[in-house]
């Protein structure tokens, strides 16, 4: 498969590799990797074809074209219920803006793919295991009610351990929120593309994420509503390898396309060509002066 | 075994003694009587009257608890409809058409078994998705056909099995969602036992949340939780401690309308009369919805879930803390 040339443009957008890790090993494969090498390659092995986690921020900046406009970034956590178990929840809170560099699970904004104006979310397991507390449910929210109101297509990408625990019933509550959100988004005849990406389990399968008109699932992700070990104590057997797989969920029909990373944003771009006008949201931008997109 | 049977057990000599000095008679034994009563009373007040979360949790799973037959049982009529019309019938999932002192509405419910081999055969209340297909189908006719959806929740979560991930839980939970995001009819919703993560959520997205004092509603299960916390599920105690799953906790975030109170000892000390209170208080909250037009229903609904939550926001925004 030839590499499209805008992959290789996105190449020169990457941010170069921070000192401390150079190489990285490949879990997979074995195989030792220049950590600049695979940030070049979308943090997919080159041997093996393994697919590293990937930033945030790094995601957006491999499918956008130019400016990604962040929206609800200030939108940010509290204790509702106090929480404390080796640690009180705001100390697990900074360590994980510490280690992530990310102030919540999900970065939202609007951006244009291959100059398709869209509404984008992209979810980071590295934050709280991409739980969905009320912040995440809130920007999710505020994301498709934003993109409703621009008539923007809409784009997801999932990486979540389910509900956030430590704040119990009211991250739960976030299922009933966005659920809600995104059926009124896609009933007014809007467009909306889930990217489920390793893991997208619980609360967040279960609701935003297996609501939209196309699913990709990426190469290889690990995706189902309860997670692996769960059932394994359920059922006290050992879960066949391929058990909640991306290949998996295809075969079961339960997801419209799977790629593997290097090929999500072509994917995307050729189901934005089919399903979306673009000379409609264009003139729709164009009416909405504080965001114009070039 | 489940604590407030063992605590039921620790009383079974006092009520025997009092039931003998009943039945013997005799001079002095109306005095006796009224003693060991008083002390009897006492005692039930010290262990029952001020419950902690993990005891909530014991009663919420209590085998005599109420269990959604016991309720239906109280609505005027009830016509059971079966299957998703595509994989099977799940027993886990009770639902058809009914009327409630004359009224026409829809009637959902997770039926946990009262034995083991009933709760075999129901899956302990665990939902499968050709449950919640079914749910979901009957849901969107009851919106069609303008009538009230009543649901009762009482599940310790979705199915976690392999066939059920093979036929997409996650979809079909997510179905169950979107159908009650739509429907333009009232939605109450009653978390009779236990309201176990996204398996119960999925029935209860509703305008009216109906919680009896002892139920639980949680993100979690005590024990998965604890599991995944300190690696050992016997601390699920600790681990209730935690969640704010009790009535009270949830009514005051928002997430329950209506708490109502358990006689003492729970509700399965007088069944009948509490599964009758919780009926007159479904049909209060039907009576106070059926006025709302279908547009009116799905933009309170929207409304009051939209605020559910607790975050904070730039201070340009103007709202500095938007706790509930
Ligand atoms: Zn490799």
């Amino acid at each position: 498969m030839p590499m499209p040339d805008w992959l290789s443009i996105r190449r020169d957008k990457q941010i170069p590799a921070e000192e401390a890790g150079l190489w990285e090993k490949c879990p997979s494969c074995g195989e030792v990797l220049y950590s600049k090498d695979v940030e070049a390659n979308l943090s997919v092995c080159s041997k093996c074809g393994y697919h590293f986690r990937m930033h945030a921020y790094d995601r957006i900046n491999s499918l956008v074209d130019d400016d990604f406009v962040e929206i609800g970034a200030d939108i940010l956590p509290g204790d509702p219920l106090g929480w404390v178990d080796k640690r009180p929840y705001p100390q697990k809170l900074e360590a994980d803006r510490e280690k992530s560099k990310l102030s919540e699970g999900i970065v939202t904004g609007l951006a244009a793919i291959e100059g398709f104006p869209v509404a984008l979310g992209v979810m980071d397991f590295s934050f709280r295991g991409g739980t969905m507390g009320t912040v995440v449910g809130e920007r999710v929210t505020n994301l498709f009610e934003e993109a409703r109101r621009r008539r923007l297509p809409c784009i997801v990408f999932t990486a979540s351990g389910g509900a956030r625990m430590e704040e119990g019933m009211l991250a739960l509550a976030q299922m009933a929120k966005t659920t809600q959100a995104v059926e009124r988004f896609m009933n007014d005849g809007n467009f909306y593309m889930s990217v489920l990406t390793d893991p997208t389990t619980g609360g967040v399968s279960a609701s935003f994420a297996f609501q939209a008109d196309i699913i990709i699932a990426e190469a290889r992700a690990a995706i189902g509503f309860a997670g692996r070990r769960v059932i394994e104590q359920t059922i006290r057997q050992k879960l066949p390898d391929n058990f909640q797989t991306a290949e998996f969920l295809l075969e079961k029909g339960h997801v419209d396309v799977v790629a593997p990373r290097p090929r999500i944003r072509e994917t995307l771009v050729r189901m934005l060509d089919y399903a979306v006008d673009r000379r409609r949201i264009l003139s729709v931008l164009k009416a909405v002066p504080e965001f114009a997109l070039g | 075994m489940n604590l407030i049977v063992e605590r039921e057990k620790s009383f079974e000599g006092l009520e025997q003694r009092i039931q003998e000095l009943r039945s013997r008679g005799g001079a002095d034994a109306g005095a006796q009587i009224q003693r060991l009563e008083s002390s009897y009373e006492e005692l039930r007040r010290e262990i029952f009257g001020n419950l902690t979360p993990w005891e909530r949790v014991n009663m919420a799973r209590h085998p005599r608890r109420p269990l959604a037959n016991d309720y239906i049982a109280l609505f005027d009529q009830f016509d059971e409809l079966h299957g998703d019309r595509h994989f099977r019938d799940d027993p886990a999932l009770v639902a058809g058409f009914s009327k409630l002192r004359g009224r026409r509405l829809m009637l959902i419910a997770q039926q946990k078994g009262r034995d083991v081999k009933e709760n075999i055969r129901r899956n302990f209340g665990m939902v499968s998705p050709e449950g919640y297909r079914k749910a979901s189908r009957l849901m969107t006719l009851a919106s069609r056909l303008r009538l009230p959806i009543v649901t009762l929740v009482d599940t310790p979560g979705a199915d976690p099995g392999i066939g059920s991930e093979e036929r997409a839980q996650s979809e079909a939970i997510a179905g169950c969602l979107t159908a009650l995001s739509k429907a333009g009819v009232p939605v109450v919703a009653t978390i009779i036992g236990e309201g176990g993560s996204g398996g119960a959520l999925a029935l209860a997205l509703a305008d009216w949340v109906i919680m009896p004092q002892h139920s639980i509603y949680s993100v979690a299960s005590p024990e998965g939780c604890a599991s995944i916390l300190w690696g050992d599920a016997s601390r699920a105690a600790e681990a209730a401690e935690r969640l704010c799953l009790t009535s009270n906790d949830l009514e005051r975030f928002g997430i329950v309308d209506e708490v109502i109170a358990e006689p003492l000892g729970g509700a399965h000390r007088d069944t009948p009369a509490f599964t009758a209170t919780v009926i007159e208080e479904i049909d209060a909250a039907l009576r106070r919805l059926e006025v709302q037009s279908p547009e009116q229903l799905r933009e309170r609904r929207y409304e009051k879930y939209r605020r559910i939550g607790s975050w904070q926001e730039d201070a340009r925004r103007g709202i500095a803390s938007a706790a509930t």
